[in-house]
């Protein structure tokens, strides 16, 4: 097992040096330059002061040549020195640091709440195929999709502010200090977040467990004589559930990368508000490194996901 | 079965002089609309987007770029179905429009993302050794971004035009479909008639054309309808965090952005109508989708 884990997380750093790469290629592939992208020539190819433009260069290091450039990025990033924001002026980490716990919180419940509804509506769904109740759950899970996450948020504050006379946080209360007012800010987010992630977890859930049941041992169990809880309990939804982890946990890995639209809605500094704010303020060092972590974190938890998934299932073997 | 003629062209008639069409479509169409219902339902939707989308001129009663000030926020009322905006254009008019934008962007999008991973997914699983395990590590490595943050990384790079969108929105579905698709293809690789065609002295080019294309249709299509819907929903996205189309396009997510939450309580309209056909697209796309994979996926279709 010890062999497995760390071959694993040798295997990482050609993924993490690929995207950092990428990352990199992508930010140099502008018209023009970087410099250009913050002088806000990028779009209309604006007159910009050449003495503005040599004066970026040299603070951004675009005067040294392309791999020196490269590597002292993620040299940097190794040493998790990830540079100061052009437009706040502090240094990313303490922005991370602020940031990140929002963020993770935000994504850990939604999760569970979206687990606890998803696998038992999923499982219904599963067994009674093609009736209404099945049915019901497609179009509700469907439906659930269909809503962007952006437009349930603006629904559910105008119903607050309409009816409760609520309004957004303007500073976030962690979790650590004061619980209530914590969960009181974070909730509607929450809710959010998580009925969006039930109606994919659902589907997938109905689709495992219609899988397994097609599976021979499953008409031994019937034809046992067994009772359809047992079957169901016992049989199915242990098999099934393997599937149904690692989504979750990919599940899980995109919203702490994407939590963007959300944080937006309603106003809360988390990692995703933070790109589109770098973004927005033509902070192009600090969208390029936020980029690059947001890869970081997915591929982490994805190799959390996968190792917990070797565990649980006997018929994978570390090698 | 239709005869094939030397040519390698289907011919439109059957031996029995029936058009293809009356055939084999109808029945086929007649047969989904059946045994999916849900399916049906979301082709409905779909076709009257479309219909709007072409038609929007003249079911449209407005401009959708007239700015008059004096109706500014008008409520919903007989002149005005959805009520007007802050820059007092009205809103039905804009929506329709928008679904032109919406099925323009949405459409053009999944199908450049969709077709670019099936060409990677094919060139891949074909070539195999090294192109492929380099190609695989690159899909790896691209899967590793979110959909939505790549796609806001492309746009900063590439700017906000209409084409730029549509790139950033297809770049990220290229490494979703690539990696299904490639799948597919292995395993069709394997089978006996391509050996027989490669050694009865077909080119690859042949054997990829003739005998994995065809193969592979049927995922790649279950891929593009499942990524209408999705496409749709990141430009909307895009739009609604002020980085997608710009004003004064008439896209959904941007009418939904800044003011239309700054002024939901005085005129929750402006909240409400884009939201509905984001969903109701969004929707239809993705119950017509579901029920396609259904019948098109041979693992799936003979289930009880």
């Amino acid at each position: 097992m010890w062999q497995y884990i760390v071959k694993r997380i040798l295997l990482m750093i050609p993924t993490l040096l690929g995207a950092a790469l990428v990352v990199f290629i992508l930010m140099h592939v502008v018209p023009g330059d970087i410099a250009m992208l913050i002088l806000g020539a990028g779009e209309q190819g604006g007159d910009v002061n050449l003495l503005d433009l040599d004066r970026v260069r040299h603070k951004l290091g675009l005067d040294r040549p392309l791999y020196e450039q490269f590597f002292s990025w993620v040299w940097g990033i190794v040493r998790l020195d990830f540079g100061t924001s052009l437009w706040t002026g502090a240094p990313v980490l303490e922005e991370l640091r602020i940031r990140f716990p929002l963020t993770f919180e935000v994504a850990i419940f939604a999760t569970l709440i979206s687990t606890l509804i998803a696998i038992p509506l999923g499982t219904l769904a599963a067994i009674r195929q093609d009736t209404w109740v099945d049915y019901g759950v497609r179009v509700i899970s469907i439906g659930g999709l269909a809503i962007p996450n952006f437009w349930t948020g603006i629904l559910l504050i105008l119903f607050l502010v309409i009816y409760f006379q609520w309004s957004p946080p303007l500073v976030f209360v962690s979790l650590w200090e004061d619980p209530w007012e914590n969960f009181k800010q974070l909730v509607w987010p929450i809710v959010t977040v998580g009925y969006r992630n039930a109606a994919l977890s659902t589907r997938l859930t109905r689709s495992a467990v219609l899988e397994v049941m097609r599976e021979d041992y499953i008409r031994t169990a019937w034809a046992k004589g067994l009772r359809e809880s047992i079957v169901v309990a016992k049989h199915t939804l242990k098999n099934a559930m393997l599937p149904v982890i690692t989504i979750i946990g990919a599940e899980f890995a995109f919203l702490m990368g994407g939590l963007v639209v959300t944080e937006t809605v309603f106003t809360l500094n988390g990692l995703g508000r933070f790109v589109v704010d770098a973004i927005l303020h033509r902070d192009i060092p600090v969208v390029q490194t936020m980029v690059l972590l947001t890869a970081f974190i997915i591929v982490f938890i994805n190799l959390i996901v996968d190792l917990l998934y070797a565990w649980l299932d006997p018929r994978i073997s570390y090698r | 079965m239709a005869e094939v003629t030397h040519e390698g062209q289907i011919p439109l008639t059957t031996r029995q002089g029936k058009h293809w069409a009356s055939a084999y479509a109808w029945p086929a169409i007649r047969k989904f609309i059946v045994t999916k219902p849900l399916g049906a339902i979301g082709g409905i939707i779909i076709l009257l987007m479309v219909i709007t989308a072409i038609f929007a001129d003249t079911i449209a009663p407005y401009d959708p770029y007239e700015i008059n000030q004096r109706l500014q926020f008008n409520s919903p009322s007989l002149e005005h179905w959805f009520g007007t905006d802050e820059f007092g254009r009205d809103l039905f008019t804009r929506i329709v429009y928008g679904a032109r934008v919406a099925l323009f962007i949405g459409l053009t999008a999944a199908f450049v993302g969709a077709t670019g991973g099936a060409i990677l997914g094919v060139t891949s699983a074909y070539l195999g050794g090294k192109v492929d395990l380099f190609l695989q590590r690159l899909i790896d490595v691209m899967l590793a971004f979110p959909l939505l943050i790549l796609a806001l990384a492309i746009v900063t790079v590439l700017g906000r035009s209409i084409p730029n969108v549509v790139l950033a929105i297809a770049i990220p579905i290229i490494p979703r479909t690539a990696r299904i698709v490639r799948s597919n293809a292995l395993s069709i690789k394997e089978h006996i008639y391509v050996e027989a065609a490669r050694a009865v002295g077909c080119s690859h080019m042949w054997v990829i054309l003739r005998h994995i294309i065809p193969n592979v249709m049927a995922p790649y299509l279950i891929l593009l309808t499942a990524q209408f819907g999705n496409a749709i929903l990141v430009e909307a996205s895009l739009s609604f965090l002020g980085l997608g189309t710009a004003e004064p396009t008439p896209s959904w997510g941007l009418m939904l952005s800044g003011s239309a939450l700054a002024y939901a309580e005085r005129a929750p309209w402006v909240a409400v109508f884009p939201g509905i056909a984001i969903s109701l697209a969004v929707f239809g796309f993705n119950l017509f989708g579901d029920s396609l994979r259904d019948a098109l996926d041979p693992k799936l279709r003979h289930r009880t």
